[in-house]
């Protein structure tokens, strides 16, 4: 009984996890245009999804700025959590806490707010004001993630390499990045993510005919959310289970070989 | 480790090598558009470009309010937009608009004439009418046999829990106002209290408040009652042939979306070309057949009664409904009591 039941509540969160994409993606095959009528299977909307440029030009943008946005708050972020974890006393604990006002703080306040900056210094909003503002959002989530690691390393370590004669570079390099690149990674994972699932602070920070995919969904909601979406959001989870696919039996493969040596 | 940092690696190559650097800067004139979502058939704008030799930059938002905030703030040199006519009417008395020079606009000639001189821009100094419509009733021919001619249908115990409301607070509290013999525009306390009080009672009744959900519920026959705009209605018809649209006889809210040149426009003649190139017949015709919404043009009607999905009192809108509907004000300093009103509806069970 105890093993049906815990098979029970694995299948459940499975189902409630993957069932939505499976319906979404169901109905991106779906002739008709509304989820609630089946006009036969149809490869229709792919076809459209190809011929609209709005919707391309959209994940363009969207890629890009979740893009650059991981890579520079990682680095920025990093920098920062290192630099936070040596301070101490007052001076750590208000710049933690500086750090965690923008995680509280709600997005469309922090969207307005970047809006009306950019305003202030005249700044024109498209493309470039957008990107700054991802890239600052994403910033203290890798700060956040980062920071426990450097807590969790052993202290000794860093002292003992620059006894034996490290540099502080070369201590950092090997020292205390490698420790630290898991943190690294999950908060790069975490700002890329992000990125892609903003709509509120983009639209009040974009302009000039730039917009991303959330903005394009949310401004399309009014009229019924078009099926293309459906097929875009399929081919991009295909793309994703692909890749992540490829990359686990890449690594299996590498560690059998490892095993038999 | 590896395995995340060479898929974001593979992800990164993928986005840049698909699409490459786009972005054509060049000497042309740039025309900034700024639309509801799904509003236009895109191809417009690329035979626009090409007519006018120009770049159109179009952007979409959600709602009337955001493109507002945008505006105000100068985000961008935003040269034509798309107000609905009350946020035009707050437009205008806070000089956010330019007064259009007609000369340039001669299309403006093919404009159903009813839907000009609207009370919220007297003389179509600021704006040009777009798409325009009714809120209505949608409903199910096969679960309501009863002719469908008064708001009082949703208070009907008959239809409990077969009635899917409008979520948002004018096209609600309007529509009971409506109900009770009032003007959806009233300046009376007593009388918003009095239609807050009609929703409250009714609410047990309902399905719930829905936006764009309720069409693909009424396709789906999960009710047989909503209240839809008329635009909305024609796509749900074209889908479901039970399906049936009704303006009640109490009256309703009539809608006109216009387009408008915000005082952000760099390019003001372009600008006016583009609003005068929306109102040309074959343009308009195009914008019409991928919206479904009523076009404000009045020569489409010969082609558009040809054709099944408009061939309807909902896409046309009959004189005399109309002549019953009014047009939503600008209710400026009295919004708070509507706002809280709906509050009150919306919290109560």
């Amino acid at each position: 009984m105890m093993k049906f039941l815990k098979k029970f509540y694995i299948y459940i969160v499975l189902i409630f996890l993957y069932a939505p994409v499976f319906v979404m993606a169901v109905y991106s095959f779906n002739e008709s245009r509304t989820s609630k009528k089946w006009g036969g299977f149809s490869l229709k909307w792919y076809e459209s999804l190809f011929h609209n440029e709005e919707i391309l030009s959209a994940l363009y943008y969207t890629l890009i700025v979740a893009a650059v946005a991981c890579i520079v708050s990682t680095i920025v972020g990093t920098i920062s959590a290192i630099g936070i974890y040596s301070m101490s006393g007052k001076v750590k604990s208000l710049m933690l806490n500086v750090n965690y006002l923008p995680v509280i703080n709600p997005d469309i306040v922090t969207g307005i707010s970047m809006m009306l900056l950019f305003g202030f210094c005249s700044i024109r909003q498209g493309f470039f004001t957008m990107l700054i503002a991802h890239i600052t959002f994403c910033i203290p989530y890798v700060v956040l993630s980062v920071l426990p690691k450097l807590n969790q390393m052993d202290k000794h370590l860093v002292e003992a390499a620059m006894d034996l004669g490290a540099t502080p570079a070369y201590t950092l390099r090997k020292i205390v990045i490698p420790e630290i690149l898991p943190g690294i990674l999950t908060g790069a994972l975490m700002a890329f993510t992000l990125s892609i699932d903003d709509f509120v602070i983009s639209f009040f920070s974009t302009g000039s005919g730039v917009s991303n995919l959330s903005i394009y969904v949310y401004s399309a909601a009014k009229r019924g959310i078009s099926p293309e979406i459906n097929a875009l959001s399929t081919l991009m989870i295909l793309t994703v289970s692909v890749l992540l696919a490829i990359v686990n039996f890449g690594s299996n493969k590498k560690s059998q070989e490892k095993g038999d040596r | 480790m590896k395995k995340i940092s060479l898929l974001l690696a593979v992800v990164l190559l993928l986005s840049t090598m698909l699409f490459g650097c786009g972005d054509n800067s060049s000497d042309k004139p740039t025309l900034y558009v700024y639309n509801v979502g799904t509003y236009i058939d895109k191809s417009v704008n690329d035979m626009f470009e090409e007519e006018f030799d120009c770049n159109v930059v179009y952007e979409t938002y959600d709602s009337n309010e955001s493109m507002y905030l945008k505006v105000v703030n100068a985000t961008s040199d935003y040269d034509v937009i798309f107000p609905s006519d009350y946020m035009l009417e707050k437009m205008i008395k806070e000089e956010l608009v330019l007064p259009l020079n007609h000369e340039n606009i001669p299309n403006m000639a093919n404009i159903r004439e009813e839907l000009l001189g609207g009370s919220f821009d007297e003389n179509n100094t600021y704006g040009v009418p777009y798409f325009y419509g009714t809120v209505g009733i949608l409903y199910n021919t096969q679960t309501v046999k009863e002719p469908v001619d008064s708001w009082g249908i949703l208070w009907d115990e008959k239809y409990a829990d077969d009635i899917l409301m409008y979520d948002s607070q004018r096209d609600s509290l309007g529509i009971a106002l409506k109900y009770l013999g009032y003007s959806m525009n009233t300046r009376n306390k007593d009388e918003v209290l009095k239609a807050q009080a009609a929703l409250i009672q009714q609410k047990p009744m309902i399905v719930g408040y829905f936006t764009d959900s309720v069409m693909d519920m009424m396709i789906g026959e999960e009710a047989s009652l909503a209240v839809v705009y008329s635009g909305d209605a024609v796509y749900c018809m074209s889908e479901n042939e039970n399906l049936a649209y009704a303006v009640p006889k109490e009256g309703s809210n009539v809608w006109i979306d216009c387009m408008a040149i915000p005082k952000t426009s760099k390019q003001k003649e372009l600008a006016e070309a583009y609003i005068n190139f929306m109102c040309r017949d074959d343009i308009a015709m195009l914008n019409t057949q991928e919206v479904m919404y009523s076009s404000a043009n009045k020569n489409l009607e010969a082609d558009l009664r040809e054709e099944d999905w408009s061939d309807n009192d909902a896409y046309f809108v009959p004189q005399e409904v109309l002549d019953r509907c009014e047009f939503f004000n600008d209710l400026g300093d009295f919004l708070p009591v509507f706002a809280e009103a709906w509050e009150t509806v919306k919290a109560s069970k």
